[in-house]
């Protein structure tokens, strides 16, 4: 092992393309070794991050206070509409109701949303203590749903329970459980945008796109999304699926049990955003679509191409690493550092899948350092050990890669532009170029 | 933006809307980060470690490192044993730091860990040391979280020799890295030799060096924190927040302390270079009277523009209290007060101050949230805010300028590396206060109207 202090129980969550250490095989969608300063997240925060961009519902957490604190109005989701999603609901509870149980607190709080409002939907989610003392969450959401005539959904969410993927799952459950009833509307034949959050807007850029080749979209899950957008999802003909990581699971279900199929999307960098726009045209099978799809790529991506190009000699020759929430994101980055002349020396995720690391695996190149569920150490000894220049990552990546002397660019919810499609590889261009070449580094010692 | 907040008011008792606090945990994190080459320790599940470091990361723009005992479901139902018996294992061979501080979540409270046990049981390797605190997440804030783990601190570690180090020791309260260093300057002036614990200048506010340190330069050092029990007096500042450490240590090592506001403000500054100059026998210098001059001259030339202005402030008790104390000895009306942290304590002494300068009709409330905030200014406008980044959708809802001070801020940057203590970081706020007014009647006065010389 070069550099970095590993543990060996974590060993098995990294590995080496073609080098002499490692099989070629990487451990992964595992909880966290007991002991790490583990960059990952909960059950609970997986199942908040997918629901909350819902713009008018009131996501109310069950539980102590910190759960709704942290996760009050991060995200950077959009809205077209309602604003209620950017307040934090909760029941904060205290220790008499760790005691007595929580349930009556949690039936007064739905109380006192439906007194002073008209709410269509409220989400309760459930997070570790309120399992551990025994409150019936479903029996109470059931309750308000049957005495208000409004969807009331438990999302039981404790943090111990699993990884944040699990909480995904959960969301995409709780997602279902809210359009099942309407599986039966008719078909429209419309496109669903699922597993988009619309940060920085990046839906709004999305849906844009199929409509510029003549594609309606029917309902976007959930960025930008409301009640009454969501329960028309089961009319679509096709779903497409932007982050495969939190909502795969959600258009698996939706083809079993609306027969609604889907496909795998992407639009980060320019070759993935044409393929992807080039596939859903075909997918749906429309002629004209396919015409205007290849018109309308073929133009987009000369256009991004030729600014790729303005900025290339700042770009080409440096190194990237990568480290991300979910792997299918983690695969369209390296190629767009590609497409930008930049080598992806380290790559790793939070949550990515064995098929992504097998794929991942395949397009790096040689000696590229691979890991599931880094630690900061980690990070650190492989960033320097590759000489890479700057980091694409998350909130808690940040401050490190600039104490490391080493350029970042917020791939997640601090993400300060639209990163998706066309305009997002111009963004992304900028972004990297300014952190990259940035006055301020002529200055660092050391 | 937050159209929906209605102006009637209506009592809430199990709704939480908007909250001005958060739990325990992440106050202990930041204690414990206040210790040199520490790990603060989560005993729960993975995710709390990951909001937390998360939430202190976006407040400092500094990294916040934490461990985690990643409670599993068996764990949560036969308890965490294995796994802080394995996370301690790890934590040392891996990032080796001198010391753990375990804490508490809401998950291994309710199942009953005994930690204190646990860590009995353990074996630690030589020469290095695992301490915890209990911090509950339905209890108090985490501001309870901070004080909780500044005392596992001093009961695992502080003892009385029996000769005195000669020292005075300084609580900071929860406040900045940059606040921490404006009283340790202060402390220096007056010749006071002093332990400050916890102290997090130097390890939240570290400087660029091409290097990532684990374990910064800053931070009370372990024998630091042992000496506390020698010290000659503990000056506790933040009346709410420092109190309870300062009796333990008081009642464990029989060290005398004395309770006092944050110094934020003339008076307040006042009382912290007061004690320490009568523990130090040494007289104010000329740099401190200057700087205290040069804040009331300040507060003289620019009064016209804040005075009989109305303010509401909210966030922590001991910051709140001590912003109110400013704005008061400024002529401002602190028309509403909050805290979201529960203490009755906060509301009585809001209560004094506003006598003490009699203005009427300000309103004080601990355990309050924003919502509630948001109603009132509904009601009856202020001209400023002054409190941490949540407040930002009121401050675009009802139009008031906002002045960012306090806890969290994680929208601006240099906040956390600038006092508001001290007469230095008054004249900061008082700075802060005059901008945001006056650029605010720049940016509404008619063209004719627009003064150059303000």
């Amino acid at each position: 092992m070069q550099g970095a202090k590993i543990l060996d129980e974590r060993k098995d969550f990294i590995m080496f393309k073609d080098s002499c250490c490692g099989d070629g095989k990487i451990n992964c969608e595992k909880e966290s070794v007991s002991g790490a300063v583990s960059q990952r997240a909960c059950v609970y925060c997986g199942a908040r991050v997918v629901l909350n961009p819902i713009t008018d519902a009131f996501h109310i957490v069950h539980g102590p206070i910190g759960c709704a604190s942290y996760t009050w109005d991060i995200r950077g989701s959009l809205s077209s509409g309602s604003e209620l999603y950017r307040n934090s609901f909760s029941t904060d509870l205290r220790e008499e109701d760790i005691i007595f149980g929580g349930a009556k607190k949690l039936a007064a709080a739905i109380d006192e949303i439906v007194e002073k409002n008209s709410p269509k939907l409220i989400f309760v989610y459930a997070t570790c203590i309120v399992g551990v003392i025994g409150d019936d969450v479903e029996a109470v959401c059931r309750k308000a749903e049957e005495k208000y005539k409004i969807r009331v959904i438990p999302v039981k969410a404790p943090g111990f329970s699993g990884t944040k993927s699990l909480g995904y799952k959960l969301a995409c459950d709780a997602i279902m459980e809210l359009i099942l009833p309407h599986k039966d509307i008719p078909k429209t034949g419309g496109i669903n945008i699922i597993g988009d959050f619309n940060l920085a807007g990046e839906m709004w850029i999305i849906k844009n796109y199929l409509n510029a080749i003549g594609l309606n979209t029917v309902s976007t899950i959930t960025g930008d999304a409301n009640y009454e957008s969501l329960i028309k999802a089961p009319s679509a003909g096709l779903n497409i699926v932007q982050c495969a990581g939190s909502s795969v699971y959600l258009a698996k279900r939706m083809e079993e049990e609306m027969g609604i199929p889907f496909i795998k999307v992407s639009f980060f960098g320019i070759e993935d955003t044409t393929n992807s726009i080039l596939r859903i045209a075909h997918a749906i099978g429309d002629e004209n679509a396919i015409k205007r799809a290849e018109e309308f790529t073929k133009e987009r991506s000369a256009r991004a191409k030729e600014f790729i190009s303005k900025y290339k000699p700042k770009l080409e020759g440096k190194k990237a690493a990568i480290y991300v929430g979910g792997g299918f994101k983690a695969i369209s980055l390296i190629r767009q550092f590609n497409e930008m002349g930049i080598k992806t020396v380290m790559v790793g995720t939070q949550t990515g899948k064995k098929d992504e690391y097998e794929i991942i695996a395949k397009i790096v190149e040689k000696d590229t350092v691979v890991l599931d569920d880094a630690n900061p150490s980690e990070l650190e000894a492989f960033m320097k050990e590759k000489g890479a220049d700057i980091l694409v990552g998350g909130v808690k990546e940040r401050p490190l890669a600039y104490k490391l002397g080493i350029a970042f660019c917020d791939h997640n919810h601090e993400r300060k532009h639209a990163l998706a499609g066309y305009e997002g590889v111009e963004n992304f261009t900028k972004e990297v170029n300014l952190s990259l070449n940035s006055p301020v580094w002529g200055y660092v010692k050391g | 933006m937050l159209s929906m907040t209605p102006k009637e008011l209506k009592e809430r008792t199990a709704l939480r809307i908007n909250p001005c606090k958060t739990c325990q945990p992440v106050g202990a994190i930041y204690c414990a980060l206040g210790v040199h080459k520490c790990m603060p320790h989560s005993h729960g599940s993975q995710g709390c470690v990951s909001f937390h470091r998360m939430f202190l990361t976006r407040h400092f723009k500094d990294p916040a490192i934490a461990s985690t005992s990643s409670f599993t479901e068996g764990a949560s139902v036969f308890g965490g044993r294995t796994n802080i018996e394995t996370a301690v294992k790890n934590v040392f061979d891996i990032y080796d730091p001198d010391i753990i501080a375990v804490h508490t979540t809401c998950l291994s409270e309710t199942i009953g860990d005994d930690i204190n046990s646990f860590i009995q049981d353990m074996t630690i390797p030589e020469g290095k040391l695992v301490v915890h605190t209990n911090t509950p997440s339905y209890v108090g804030s985490h501001i309870n979280g901070f004080y909780n783990m500044m005392c596992g601190f001093i009961k695992y570690l502080s003892r009385k020799t029996g000769k005195s180090n000669g020292k005075i020791a300084i609580f900071p309260g929860f406040v900045n890295p940059g606040d921490m260093r404006e009283m340790k300057r202060i402390a220096s002036l007056l010749k006071a030799p002093f332990i400050m614990f916890p102290d997090t200048s130097g390890v939240m506010d570290a400087p660029m060096t091409g290097h990532y340190e684990m374990y910064p330069k800053g931070g009370t050092k372990i024998e630091e924190i042992a000496a506390l029990g020698d010290c000659e007096k503990v000056i506790a500042l933040g009346e709410i927040t420092s109190e309870e450490p300062a009796a333990l240590l008081e009642k464990q090592c029989k060290v005398p302390y004395e309770l006092l506001p944050l110094p934020i403000g003339i008076s307040a500054t006042d009382e912290f270079v007061t004690a320490l100059s009568k523990f130090s026998k040494c007289e104010v210098p000329y740099e401190l009277e200057e700087e205290r001059g040069q804040l009331i001259d300040i507060m003289l030339d620019a009064h016209q523009y804040y005075y009989k202005k109305s303010v509401a402030i909210y966030g922590d008790p001991d910051t709140v209290l001590g912003i109110t104390s400013l704005v008061l000895e400024m002529g401002m009306i602190p028309k509403y007060v909050i805290t979201g942290t529960p203490k009755e304590d906060f509301t009585r002494k809001a209560e004094e101050l506003f006598a003490r300068y009699s203005v009427e009709g300000c309103k004080a409330k601990a355990s309050a949230d924003l919502f509630e905030l948001h109603q009132w200014i509904k009601n009856e406008k202020v001209d400023l805010l002054i409190g941490g980044t949540h407040g930002k959708t009121i401050a675009r809802a009802e139009d008031i300028p906002l002045v960012r001070a306090g806890f969290p801020i994680i929208d601006r940057y240099v906040h956390s590396y600038m006092p508001i203590v001290g007469y230095k970081g008054a004249m900061r706020l008082v700075e802060m206060i005059s901008n945001a007014l006056m650029d605010r009647m720049d940016r509404d006065c008619a063209d004719e109207d627009l003064e150059i010389v303000m």
